[in-house]
């Protein structure tokens, strides 16, 4: 069952398009990975599926209802941070988590309070009022206030912003512990794909408004698509070679640089290829993280 | 809904800011009492001073009741402002913060939360109020005594027998109620229309003294627009102490000189509170959190 | 402002206790010495009262006013709680300051009707310069030997005059009416001070110009005389 069904939405601000045409669906227990440089259309996305911008076009559906006729059913199910953890310098964190439990429409228990801030390590500092937290502190709050109703579906747009390496492991782990343990569907964005390649199951990568791709990450992952970056005294000479041999069809346009898309077993043979052809390699990276997939999307695009 | 009222006047009154209002009007009534405590009588001797020329006044004249009313024509013009501190931050405030969106992405919609938070912002108007009234009038009786209310108008005096008073301060803190619900209506409806704190609460202000100064300015062109102007109303608890005369010139006990004028600016001032706020939903409902 | 004080009840003094005063002067007018002759039966009385304040430019209720009195001139209008508004400078006018002085003489002005009434018309004139009051005439009914009207010029504070009306206690020259009259000046306060922006009242304002005449009016319900009253009463 799709939890999110996206269908075309376009956002405009005025002559802007925020967000153009972009379908996508997120299947229950799913780690969605929303995937875009700072300024893509993340948060404006996150935004219109949580109905705090309406959309120019199209329609979204969370849990099968459409967002806009069923905003308070669907709402209770669902537990958000957006951006920047925004929150009332002066109160505690336990009354943050007090306030936005009493919004609830279920009753939330006091000890799922208790629960929620030492799921996000907050338990020591649960009655310091927020103006004394750091960034990453404000962070984890900001989640605690996301989960401390126990929804079904949790949207978190850039959740480790602001948090140390710690920090970011910890989300990390809280991440996979919610879809793997207790069953419910994760939608998290993030401008830092090295950290949703490890959580996601599946990832879609938005760039200036509009889908460049979409998959699973274990596809997009695949060995067998590795980004092969060579570095040459010559790169004309070595572009040249290479559209004269049988590695013609791998090559990736881009602006600067000589990039080919092949399997890795492919490498040996190709250096063999430039160096019988008189070119000075200087060296063949082969590429296999998703940060570089992001990022030879997001240049060619 | 109830949830989101208390929700709201729980942030009112944890924020520091909040006691602010309740802290100047203090200050101000007390500097005041203290003055016409110290000084009262040369006040009282000025303000009489062309009755003085006709007529001996005999009694307690600078008492409670005087005191009181001296006291709301000074503040009741400047209480607005106060108002505004906090009225035209709810919305804004919250956007300027970044807690809006938390508050949106909750079930209840932002009607409900509008209207909660301009339920809050009136309670903390009625509240603030109700300080006032407990300093100026209680506090004022207490230290001044009570007696019957002289009061100097412009063109005439009145002379309000001290049993007939408290009823007419109980109406003019009611109707002083209206008058600030619609400063907390317009402080709200610009605070639903920006995403800082500052400009709403300057742009209240100045729409309050603008408004004001229209209402004051005795110009024939500033004459047509006044009657529509929320500020000409909001005066106008002081009708509760005109009171009216028989054919013989002897003033009617428990009478005011001009209902009408009252109901017409309760009436006027409730349309403006429900204008300003049905504005402020509209305008809430229509916009994109961008904060 | 305290010397002002309880100029109504001066107004009762002006038609008994002074003229008790009168009787103790050498008097060369006897229908005077017959009125004092009456009013000295009177030693002290306490007079309960409504007060009614007609100005123009005050608006005031009825209020329950109590007046003492004392031989030879004490004499104190109490408002029953409240703030009371007497004509100013009427201190002045009583008899009590115009004939204890004994510097003034008496004119016979002949006769005049007044509400009916045929009454001989007395005139007092002061014989000091440093007295206030320039003029003070009498209006007295000489069958009932009671005062009907004074009228008093002052040097500074204009005109007064009082009118009186009998009823029960007319044998003992006690009014059960009072009707003091004065001129009033103009009253008006900056909408500055006031703080009254709003449109003025035109009949108010116009009420204000053309009624420059103000009334102070006692109406005596009940006396209780020659029964004591301690001096405190009038300090």
């Amino acid at each position: 069952m799709a939890v999110i069904k996206v269908d075309n939405i376009s956002k405009h601000f005025g002559a802007l398009k925020a967000v153009d045409d972009v379908s996508f669906e997120v299947q229950a227990g799913q780690v969605f990975g929303f995937l875009g440089q700072n300024g893509s259309g993340k948060s404006t996305t996150i935004r219109m599926l949580l109905s705090l911008i309406h959309p120019s076009s199209g329609n979204i559906e969370l849990f099968g209802k459409s967002i806009l006729k069923n905003r308070a059913v669907i709402l209770e199910q669902v537990g958000a941070i957006i951006e920047r953890p925004d929150l009332y310098p002066y109160l505690s964190a336990t009354e943050h988590l007090q306030l936005f439990a009493k919004v609830r429409k279920q009753k939330v228990a006091a000890s799922n309070i208790t629960k929620t801030l030492e799921q996000v390590g907050l338990a020591h500092r649960a009655h310091d009022k927020v103006q004394s937290f750091s960034l990453g502190m404000k962070q984890r709050l900001g989640i605690a206030i996301a989960l401390v109703h126990n929804p079904s579906l949790i949207i978190l747009d850039e959740p480790t912003n602001g948090l140390d390496p710690q920090g970011i492991a910890d989300i990390r782990a809280l991440i996979q512990h919610l879809a793997k343990e207790e069953g419910k569907t994760v939608f998290v964005s993030s401008h830092l794909l090295s950290e949703i390649e490890q959580v996601a199951n599946q990832i879609l990568i938005i760039h200036q408004g509009k889908k460049m791709v979409e998959g699973l990450t274990k596809e997009l992952l695949d060995p067998e698509k590795r980004v092969v970056q060579i570095k040459t005294l010559n790169d004309e000479q070595a572009l040249a070679t290479i559209l004269s041999s049988s590695f013609s069809p791998y090559i990736l346009p881009r602006k600067e640089g000589v990039f080919l898309k092949l399997p890795t077993q492919a490498i040996p043979l190709l250096n063999d290829t430039l160096v019988k052809a008189g070119i000075s390699v200087i060296g063949i990276e082969a590429k296999n993280s998703l940060e570089d997939y992001f990022l030879q999307i997001t240049s060619n695009a | 809904m109830w949830s989101l009222i208390q929700i709201e006047l729980y942030k009112i009154f944890r924020r520091p800011r909040t006691y602010i209002a309740f802290g100047a009007i203090a200050a101000l009534i007390v500097v005041i009492q203290l003055g016409l405590k110290i000084d009262g009588d040369a006040y009282a001797g000025f303000l009489m001073k062309d009755i003085n020329d006709t007529l001996t006044v005999d009694g307690k004249v600078l008492n409670g009741y005087l005191i009181c009313y001296i006291l709301l024509q000074l503040l009741l013009v400047h209480v607005p402002l106060l108002v505004a501190l906090i009225a035209a931050d709810m919305i804004s405030g919250e956007a300027n913060l970044g807690t809006l969106r938390l508050l949106f992405t909750t079930p209840y919609s932002r009607t409900h939360w509008v209207l909660a938070k301009f339920i809050a912002a009136s309670i903390y108007t009625i509240l603030l109020l109700i300080w006032l009234a407990f300093l100026a009038l209680f506090v004022s009786m207490w230290i001044f005594g009570t007696d019957d209310l002289f009061l100097m108008k412009s063109n005439y005096v009145v002379l309000i027998e001290q049993s007939d008073v408290l009823w007419r301060y109980v109406g003019a803190f009611v109707f002083a109620s209206f008058s600030l619900l619609t400063v907390t209506s317009l402080g709200f409806l610009m605070s639903s229309m920006s995403n800082n704190s500052i400009g709403p609460i300057v742009g209240t202000m100045s729409a309050i003294v603008f408004f004001t100064i229209l209402s004051t300015l005795n110009i024939p062109l500033f004459n047509l627009v006044k009657p529509y102007l929320f500020t000409t109303h909001m005066n106008n608890w002081k009708e509760f102490f005109d009171i009216k005369v028989n054919l013989n010139n002897e003033a009617i006990k428990g009478s005011i000189l001009n209902i009408p004028k009252i109901k017409t600016s309760l009436w006027v001032l409730t349309m403006h509170i429900i204008l300003f706020v049905t504005a402020s939903v509209i305008i809430i409902k229509k916009k994109d959190i961008l904060s | 402002m305290k010397k002002y004080k309880h100029i109504i009840g001066y107004c009762t003094l002006l038609m008994c206790s002074v003229l008790i005063s009168l009787n103790a002067m050498a008097q060369n007018d006897p229908l005077i010495e017959k009125v004092s002759q009456k009013l000295g039966l009177v030693n002290d009385y306490v007079a309960e009262g409504v007060m009614k304040t007609d100005v123009s430019f005050i608006k005031a209720s009825l209020g329950k006013v109590k007046v003492y009195f004392k031989k030879p001139n004490l004499l104190k209008v109490k408002k029953d709680g409240g703030i009371s508004l007497l004509p100013r400078g009427g201190v002045s006018l009583t008899i009590n300051s115009l004939l204890n002085t004994k510097q003034y003489t008496t004119i016979p002005a002949g006769t005049q009707q007044l509400n009916g009434k045929n009454l001989t018309v007395i005139k007092l004139i002061p014989t000091d310069d440093n007295l206030d009051w320039v003029i003070s005439t009498l209006w007295i009914d000489p069958q009932e030997a009671l005062v009907y009207k004074t009228a008093t010029t002052t040097k500074e504070n204009g005109s007064y005059e009082i009118t009186m009306q009998y009823g029960e206690y007319a044998h003992q020259g006690l009014a059960s009416k009072i009707i003091f009259s004065f001129n009033t000046k103009d009253y008006k306060l900056p909408n500055g001070i006031t703080l009254e922006f709003g449109d003025e009242d035109p009949a108010a304002k116009q009420k204000a110009l053309k009624n420059k005449k103000g009334t102070i009016e006692i109406t005596y319900s009940k006396y209780t005389i020659n029964k004591g009253i301690p001096a405190s009463i009038f300090k």
